[in-house]
């Protein structure tokens, strides 16, 4: 069986419109959140990471659209339009495109739109990437909650395998919307501060904006000096709650199991965790438990979100990006706003950035209906 | 090596309809989802009184799943579902209840339902799956993208059988097929019998 790596890659976010300015914003500990009073999002002030408008402009010009596309259509296209220049490879009836996104251009049922209802329909979306691209294939478009970015790996991965595609070209974006922030204000879950994962202040979730990118593919040819081994994943139900994660962590646990297990490793060959960590009160208790079960306690993690908040469906591919950068600088991240540890289970969060070799990560999320989805990655060394 | 794999079973729910494996188990000349619905229960489920709290794309997949699963003895089974609207039904209603600010009342029990995905949750807790998940959007049904993903999921033992199919709910209209696929069963898991069978 032949190798799939994870290679080029983008990502757009309030730090700027590639991987770099992103890597270089967490070195730093340079968090991309700060307090927005936007009445038209929220009633009341919030706390976000969003992409600069004027400049979002200004790249999606240069790509001399033909037609107008919507805010997250835009970012989308600049950050796959980049991914694709860099691997610069043909498109063929073997490049597979997937679309990960929860809720697509769901701002166009606001009665201020100016696009017409039908834009809503994820399909709609796709159909406008494939086509100002010029993709052959019909865009294959994973919605399934906050793991759909680290799922999208998976899946690209398992349709590779089975021959479908020999690459695969991924975005992932989702917007900061009304309609979005409304509802996690609705669950109380909102946090005007910037969050901080696992501590024992914790107040709560950032809901933040990006869209990323990557090239999946089976071509060690067409690999990079920071890209990595798919080796092993799982993505199971926590058959318990729809909204609330389970007590267990018995679906995490079961995901991180099936992926270590296919990776042909132990517990202990993991250097680093690249957790979820929203820094709600029962996300980050329930990853505690599932990790203390998985014997994985001892090895350093961190949660991003102190950096970009949660970014729906992009965060499983954005922080798999910057595992991959992580991995390739040989640098523990520091989990930013992270002071005392506040779930009930041990968790080695890394709280200074530090140099460390590091060869191999596992990369987790978890979201609503039950879902989690864990991949474990490796230094591709080529 | 390549094993085959079979469908064991298949369900529709659509016109009133519900049928197993062709064969009709419920009928009504209801139109109306929630009352074509909540005569479904009544006949084929009983005793999940949850369904009643369920959005229109849950509850369609929930009976379509039920009538599949209701005898199934396997515990792993991956569920790969797929529609076009994504949970567009219920993202209106709840747009609707946010959309100025004398009327602005988000209900978290709305915004919950605001995901495709969370039809499968809902199987899941009900058949106590601890399974493979994962839900694609695509413009039509597309056999192909469904039948790939429940190969790799079974040849790699990730599953030893997968619920597959079509679960779809948009303004008014809805549609739903699914099938289980196992290494026994009475069709060949091919595209052209699961296209056949839709």
């Amino acid at each position: 069986m032949s190798k799939i790596y994870l290679s080029h890659n983008n990502i757009v976010s309030s730090f700027g419109f590639n991987s770099i300015s992103a890597i270089e914003g967490i070195r730093n500990q340079v968090s991309g959140l700060s307090l927005y009073e936007d009445k038209k999002i929220l009633g009341t002030p919030f706390c976000s990471s969003r992409i600069h408008q004027e400049k979002l402009q200004e790249h999606y010009s240069a790509l001399s659209p033909n037609e107008e596309h919507t805010r997250l259509e835009q970012m989308m296209l600049v950050s796959l339009s980049d991914c694709l220049k860099k691997a610069n490879i043909k498109l063929t009836e073997k490049t597979g495109l997937i679309i990960s996104t929860t809720k697509g251009n769901i701002d166009v049922l606001e009665n201020e739109s100016k696009y017409p209802e039908s834009r809503a329909y994820l399909p709609v979306l796709g159909e406008k990437i494939r086509q100002f691209l010029g993709f052959g294939n019909k865009p294959i478009i994973i919605s399934n909650a906050c793991v759909s970015g680290i799922l999208a790996i998976a899946a690209a991965k398992r349709f590779i395998k089975q021959g479908l595609y020999d690459d695969v070209f991924i975005v992932a974006g989702d917007l900061v919307t009304p309609f979005i922030l409304s509802g996690f204000n609705a669950f109380q879950a909102l946090s005007t501060e910037p969050c901080r994962p696992y501590c024992k202040t914790r107040t709560g979730i950032n809901i933040g904006e990006v869209a990323s990118s990557v090239l999946v593919t089976n071509d060690p040819s067409k690999t990079t000096d920071e890209s990595v081994i798919v080796l092993g994943e799982g993505s199971c139900n926590d058959a318990n709650h729809i909204s609330g994660p389970s007590r267990t962590g018995e679906g995490l646990l079961r995901s991180v199991e099936a992926a270590i297990k296919q990776s042909e490793l132990q517990s202990g060959d993991i250097d680093y965790i690249s957790a979820h960590g929203t820094a709600t009160m029962y996300n980050d208790e329930m990853e505690s438990i599932a990790f203390e079960r998985a014997n994985l306690s001892n090895t350093p993690l961190n949660s991003l979100k102190g950096y970009f908040g949660h970014t729906l469906g992009a965060s499983g591919l954005l922080e798999t990006i910057i595992g991959m950068h992580s991995l390739h600088q040989n640098t523990l991240f520091a989990s930013l706003g992270f002071q005392e540890l506040g779930v009930s289970r041990p968790l080695n969060i890394i709280k200074e950035t530090t140099s460390k070799n590091i060869n191999t990560f596992l990369k987790t999320a978890s979201g609503f209906g039950g879902s989690n989805t864990a991949v474990v990655f490796q230094k591709a060394q080529v | 090596m390549k094993n085959d794999f079979y469908i064991q079973s298949y369900s529709h729910v659509k016109n009133g309809e519900v049928s197993v494996n062709g064969k009709t188990v419920f009928k009504t000349s209801e139109t109306d989802f929630k009352l074509v619905m909540k005569a479904a229960y009544k006949k084929l489920i009983i005793d999940h009184p949850k369904f009643f709290k369920m959005d229109n794309l849950s509850k369609l997949g929930f009976l379509a799943a039920h009538v599949l699963l209701e005898n199934e003895k396997e515990k792993n089974i991956a569920l790969i579902l797929s529609n076009k609207a994504s949970s567009l039904d219920t993202d209106r209603t709840y747009q609707e209840s946010i959309k100025n600010v004398e009327q602005y009342y988000p209900s978290p029990a709305v915004f919950v339902y605001t995901l495709p995905n969370i039809c499968m949750g809902e199987i899941s807790i009900k058949h106590k799956l601890y399974s493979e998940n994962c839900f694609f959007v695509t413009d039509e049904f597309t056999p192909k993208t469904l039948s790939t993903y429940a190969n790799e999921l079974l040849e790699s033992n990730k599953a030893r059988k997968a619920l597959c199919g079509w679960v779809d709910v948009d303004n008014g209209k809805y549609n739903a097929f699914l099938y289980v696929v196992a290494k026994k069963g009475t069709f060949v898991h091919s595209e052209a019998e699961i296209n056949r069978l839709y």
